[in-house]
């Protein structure tokens, strides 16, 4: 099997792993959408055109709590500016004219995106392709359910689920660490950043501040 | 209900913007040393965002709740060398017997 192949398995292993917990939370999207009284159609149109749990809750929070459309759209773009960020840390993966570059770039997550990063600031385009596929089956299908029978699983909390996608992110954070001190600097400055901003920002801005940690890379680096 | 569909379709482009920006612009070009240094550093600063984030913070608060008892747990059996999975089982465990006392 070529290098690429196997990356992509890997990739597909490492998504059909958490898919399960991205596909519960899927549901819980849907059951909210729907009480929120969204409809059918539209809480799946949203999930196969948005993709993004970070971005679809917030947009349905702020219209729960009375927001106009314009302060949904811009909570839910703030939240998912991170991506900005990790766009251009993947940027030479992606092969291509722009159309194509821009397409390929949609299968940047969160959970991909963390699992492709190789070290070193290189990315591996296959394993972040694979990783995504089965979120979004998990995404799609979670929120068709949580549409139509939501009342079976009407609160994920009890379950536990929130501690899926921090607790993941926390293991992948420990391989991170373990790459060198400038890690370990870069992770303890965006702590405290992000831990100081959360109560005097909207949500989504402490993460991308956060990023400014990545600029501990600069100190030694300079001439 | 025509807020929400507007929404969607707004965040929809934007999110395709946001994600493709990156890549496009930048295309398939070499990058500097020190940005490519300080991209190297943006995986664990990006996660200890998220994590924090999706662990303390409820909105503008920040709370240590069943969830954070739950990360923690995880956390500890990830450093005990236990495997993913059934580390972050437990986690998730932990939270929900938590929340039912």
């Amino acid at each position: 099997m070529t290098p690429s192949r196997t990356s992509f398995r890997t990739g597909l292993r490492a998504g059909t792993a958490i898919a399960p917990a991205v596909f519960l939370i899927a549901v819980s999207f849907g059951v909210l959408a729907r009480d929120l009284g969204w409809g059918i159609v539209a809480p799946i149109v949203a999930s196969v055109v948005v993709f993004s749990g970070s971005a679809q809750f917030a947009l349905a929070e702020v219209l729960e709590a009375g927001g106009t459309a314009f302060a949904a759209i811009l909570a839910a773009i703030l939240v998912n500016a991170r991506f900005a960020v990790m766009g251009v840390a993947v940027a030479s993966v992606f092969r291509g004219g722009p159309v194509r570059r821009a397409l390929e770039a949609q299968t940047t997550v969160d959970a991909s995106w963390a699992l492709a990063n190789q070290g070193g600031g290189r990315f591996d385009r296959e394993l972040l392709m694979g990783a995504t596929l089965p979120q979004y089956v998990a995404w799609v299908g979670g929120t068709v359910v949580g549409v139509f029978a939501g009342d079976v699983i009407s609160d994920p909390d009890a379950l536990g689920l929130d501690v899926v996608f921090p607790a993941f992110f926390l293991y992948l954070l420990l391989d991170e660490v373990r790459r060198g001190p400038d890690y370990v600097a870069a992770a303890l400055i965006a702590a405290a950043i992000a831990l100081v901003l959360v109560p005097f920002t909207p949500p989504g801005i402490p993460i991308i501040a956060a990023c400014a940690g990545a600029l501990i890379a600069l100190r030694r680096r300079e001439p | 209900m025509t807020a929400v569909w507007t929404s969607i379709a707004v965040v929809a482009v934007a999110n395709f913007v946001i994600k493709a920006a990156g890549p496009v612009l930048l295309g398939g070009r070499e990058l500097p040393r020190t940005v490519v240094a300080v991209i190297a550093l943006l995986g664990p600063a990006l996660l200890t965002a998220l994590v924090i984030v999706g662990t303390f913070s409820e909105g503008s608060d920040l709370r240590i709740d069943a969830q954070a008892a739950g990360v923690a747990v995880a956390g500890g059996a990830f450093l005990l060398r236990v495997p993913m999975l059934p580390a972050i089982a437990l986690g998730a465990l932990t939270a929900a017997l938590l929340r039912l006392l």
